[in-house]
């Protein structure tokens, strides 16, 4: 049965849409940063924040760390755990074809996978949100505020690091670096370094979005799987270039998701299609790769590539 | 064709050896052994699948569990006991385990040539990114379509009509084999054929043009080769081995499940091939026997279920790292370094 329309449910579909769209959006520009910057597809960005995650959570349990006080440690963490990885092992497969790095970025997903496992168990764990479960009702609409807190949270993220590639003399360099490497190399910029800068920030980036996300999934290594595909869906819906694109795509797709879960039931001639199973959610986002990448390649907000023989 | 070359006899030489090796081998060993090499067998086929199409013809897969996963369903609700109905016509309980194995591979093949019609417009690391979505999302839709597949539990095999020989051992030519027996040699004969038909079709005019593809699309298309018979051809023969190696799998295995098609299963693939070699076919016998023992070996490092994934990672970058031509280009280095120690300076 087609679900009747009702104002509150519809707000709050499209609320948590857009805080479970922020998770993807950040995991979406930490894949565009790494794309522009070295020309990679990271397939471990999604492990990387898992792994990170569990940083998180053993400073957190084991170690008393307060909330913020772990959360910010991890983002250091793992801004410094991205640079090693790609001075240890993307930097010297740098300008190599396109099929060893897919290969090398798959063999650090084993890696962290399984490390994560040795480490910590494949077992659930819970991970406890900085923000409260209960809700505030906004003309009808009931607000959960862990989501709103999700959402400015990858807000702030995304702030901050658009300040730093827009104000400060580093961002410059890095843009500079991602643009035109031979150029900025003459000019003095340590091109190598910036690369493995881009490297770190996408680090946090996704670890932001692995302690946004593990208070509703809970925490295990399979975790993040999932939300790197909507991550990819979202990068590529945007560009695979564009940071706007990556956000513009990952909250779209997130509310997007919401709402075909709850009312894509509809009859189609005779025919009933129903598309609201939660086994669906991964599918219509493999979909929506597809589609892009077949109508408009380049995405919403990418410029056309031309290549010259 | 001319005369066989040398390098073909002795290659044939190498073959029939093999084989022979193959053959006499469970005289020796267990059958808890035998169903171990039944799975190199069985991994043996997708490996060389998955390079016909990643090694030779440049287009990366990270998602061949999935092929895998169609041969396997399709062997499976052939013959499970639920029977497939279409149109109230009931097909199977009638049909052999081994009979479905051409249609798994026609049905693979089928899947992965509709693929390749959409992955023609996509390059490089777009199809990778395509593939790997596909192998995630296989188990989902795997459970939605529970008419089909049984959901969640999957289909059980073990002991129902279709399944040659899982209760009572099967006879072949008057020798009395048990399960794990008849599985080796069902798994390897197939295996070894498919091998040689590998073989054939890469060593002749489709293989150069598969290579060509790889090396360069802009060249090749300017010599008069079609990238698009090409690359759907590719798809198509790498999917059927897939489909193979599934159906086979389903039936070692005797039940088939979402959680048997993982997207580790796709990756530890295309560590065989990697390790194997990408473009070689002598090499891939290594690459199945890692995968399938692998797992077990790293035991011995730890206990730890994370222990295999963090051996083959690191496996996975030394050898993109250090040695990209796996262990055929590793045989291929060090061949004429031992002529050179074998061979007096003049």
């Amino acid at each position: 049965m087609p679900v009747a329309f009702v104002f509150s449910e519809f707000g709050q579909q499209v609320v948590s849409g857009l805080a479970s769209g922020s998770v993807y959006a950040a995991l979406a520009l930490a894949l565009v940063i790494i794309h522009r910057s070295t020309g990679v597809i990271n397939f471990a960005q999604g492990e990387m924040a898992m792994f990170a995650t569990y940083i998180a959570w053993t400073l957190d349990v084991n170690h008393g760390f307060p909330f913020w006080g772990a959360f910010f440690a991890t983002l250091a963490i793992s801004f410094v755990g991205g640079v090693a990885i790609q001075r240890a092992v993307i930097a010297p497969i740098q300008g190599a074809s396109v099929l060893t790095i897919v290969i090398v970025t798959i063999g650090l997903i084993l890696v962290l996978n399984g490390a994560a496992t040795w480490l910590w168990t494949g077992e659930v764990r819970a991970f406890h949100s900085p923000f409260p479960t209960r809700t505030v009702d906004v003309g009808g609409v009931a607000i959960s505020l862990q989501d709103v807190g999700t959402l400015a949270v990858v807000v702030g993220a995304v702030a901050a690091l658009w300040a730093f590639f827009r104000f400060t003399k580093l961002g410059l360099a890095l843009r500079a670096a991602a643009v035109n490497p031979d150029a900025s190399r003459l000019v003095g910029v340590r091109v190598g370094w910036m690369l493995a800068l881009g490297w770190g920030l996408a680090a946090m980036l996704g670890a932001v979005a692995g302690m946004l996300t593990a208070p509703t999934v809970f925490l295990d290594p399979q975790m993040m799987q999932a939300i790197l595909i909507y991550a990819f869906a979202a990068a590529v819906l945007g560009g695979i270039d564009s940071p706007i694109g990556a956000i513009v795509g990952g909250l779209s797709l997130g509310v997007g998701l919401n709402l075909i879960g709850t009312y894509a039931e509809i009859d189609v001639w005779f025919v009933h299609v129903n598309l609201t199973a939660a086994e669906l959610r991964l599918p219509i986002a493999l979909f929506v790769i597809l589609v892009v990448l077949l109508v408009r390649p380049a995405g919403l907000f990418g410029k056309p590539v031309v290549k010259k023989i | 064709m001319g005369r066989p070359t040398s390098r073909t006899v002795s290659l044939g030489a190498l073959f029939l050896a093999g084989c022979t090796v193959v053959y006499v081998l469970p005289a020796f060993i267990s059958s808890f052994r035998a169903q171990q090499f039944a799975y190199v067998g069985i991994y043996l086929i997708a490996l060389i699948g998955l390079n016909i199409l990643t090694g030779y013809t440049g287009q990366i897969s990270l998602g061949h569990g999935a092929f895998m996963a169609i041969g396997g369903y399709t062997t499976g609700i052939l013959i499970s006991d639920q029977g497939l109905q279409i149109a109230g016509h009931t097909f199977s309980n009638d049909l052999k385990d081994v009979w479905t194995i051409p249609i798994a591979a026609v049905v693979a093949g089928a899947a992965g040539f509709l693929f390749g019609l959409p992955a023609l417009r996509l390059s490089g690391l777009y199809l990778a990114l395509a593939t790997f979505a596909i192998a995630v999302s296989a188990p989902a839709v795997l459970k939605k379509f529970e008419t089909f597949t049984g959901g969640g539990t999957g289909i059980n095999l073990f002991g129902i009509k279709g399944l040659t020989g899982s209760i009572s051992g099967v006879h072949v030519f008057g020798h009395k084999l048990d399960f794990y027996d008849w599985l080796y040699y069902l798994s390897w004969t197939i295996a070894l054929v498919l091998l040689a038909v590998a073989w054939l079709l890469l060593r002749g005019r489709i293989g150069r043009a598969f290579r060509a593809v790889r090396d360069s699309e802009t060249a090749a298309a300017s010599s008069g080769v079609s990238l698009a018979t090409y690359k759907t051809l590719a798809f198509a023969v790498s999917a059927a081995y897939a489909g193979v190696a599934g159906a086979l799998y389903a039936i070692a295995n005797t039940y088939v499940n979402p959680d048997t098609f993982p997207i580790t299963l796709s990756i530890f693939l295309l560590v065989g091939v990697v390790v194997g070699g990408l473009g070689t076919l002598s090499g891939l016998v290594v690459g199945a026997v890692l995968v399938q023992f692998l797992p077990l070996w790293s035991q011995e490092v730890s206990k730890s279920p994370g222990a295999p994934a963090v051996v083959y990672g690191v496996i996975l970058i030394a050898i993109m790292l250090a040695l990209p031509g796996g262990v055929a280009g590793l045989l291929r280095r060090v061949r004429p370094l031992a002529r050179r120690l074998y061979t007096r300076p003049r």
